[in-house]
């Protein structure tokens, strides 16, 4: 689905801190085109990150998260040189998954 | 031979349509979708929910008490509404989820975060909301359920309508 995922994650501490910037319309369902029609809700609906194997973050979304959403979350178990996978679903069944390397 | 070639097209022409109508999701019924949504760890019903009570008791959080060890960090007054930064940081001991509600959406929940174990207990991101409104933290720690709320002000409603 359209663009990669920016992933940031860098060592503060003992802690991974991870910023990502998704690209997505996020589309609530509320809006109206020209004609009058209601646009249909398109919006990523599950987020899961993992690192090393384990799952450090997931969430559930719904529409009312702003378009290309931005989330920034940190956790523990993670060092240098790791890798970190983030995964979106949407309500349309389409899925993303990129990676970074954590600095 | 010709009758068996046409059976055998005409077999192939609907084996075709039917793959099509299938690709295309129109033979899955609305049912099956939200069974597969919640096999895939999405919750409609908290997801439809009009009020914030209605969504703490769809999210099983009913009786959940105000804390002051729950930081919302939220613009007292956004400018644009479709793009409203919010931060959770909660300093409750075994934090495990983090829920973002705006009250006057039409639809209340906007997110929810699972924390595990050794992930730290703040998310920060990015809501948008339809009017100026309060913004509440449900915080599930240690399989109880906290509260914390903020009003913020928008000048510009995100919805679109």
């Amino acid at each position: 689905m359209a663009n990669p995922m920016r992933i940031r994650a860098s060592m503060q501490g003992d802690e991974v801190d991870v910023k990502v910037l998704m690209n997505h319309i996020m589309e609530t369902g509320q809006r109206k085109d020209t004609s009058g029609q209601v646009i249909p809700a398109h919006f990523i609906q599950t987020v899961k990150a993992t690192c090393n194997g384990k799952t450090v973050l997931s969430a559930q979304w719904g529409p009312a998260v702003s378009a290309n959403p931005f989330l920034a979350f940190k956790f523990k178990g993670g060092a240098k040189g790791d890798k970190i996978q983030v995964t979106w679903v949407d309500n349309r069944g389409d899925s993303r998954t990129d990676e970074s390397t954590i600095s | 031979m010709n009758q068996t070639r046409r059976q055998a097209l005409k077999a192939g022409g609907n084996l075709a349509l039917m793959s099509a109508l299938f690709a295309t999701g129109l033979t899955r019924s609305v049912l099956a979708r939200a069974a597969e949504q919640a096999a895939a760890g999405w919750n409609p019903a908290a997801f439809a929910t009009t009020s914030v009570d209605g969504t703490i008791k769809a999210l099983n959080g009913t009786n959940a008490t105000q804390s002051t060890e729950i930081t919302l960090t939220a613009p007292s007054i956004a400018e644009n509404g479709a793009v409203v930064p919010i931060t959770v940081t909660s300093n409750l001991p075994k934090t495990q989820s983090i829920a973002i509600l705006v009250e006057k959406n039409p639809n209340t929940l906007a997110a929810m975060f699972d924390l595990p174990e050794g992930t730290a207990p703040t998310v920060n991101t990015r809501v948008k909301m339809g009017q100026s409104s309060n913004v509440y933290a449900l915080v599930k720690a240690d399989d109880k359920f906290y509260v914390a709320s903020k009003e913020v002000k928008v000048t510009l409603g995100g919805c679109g309508g």
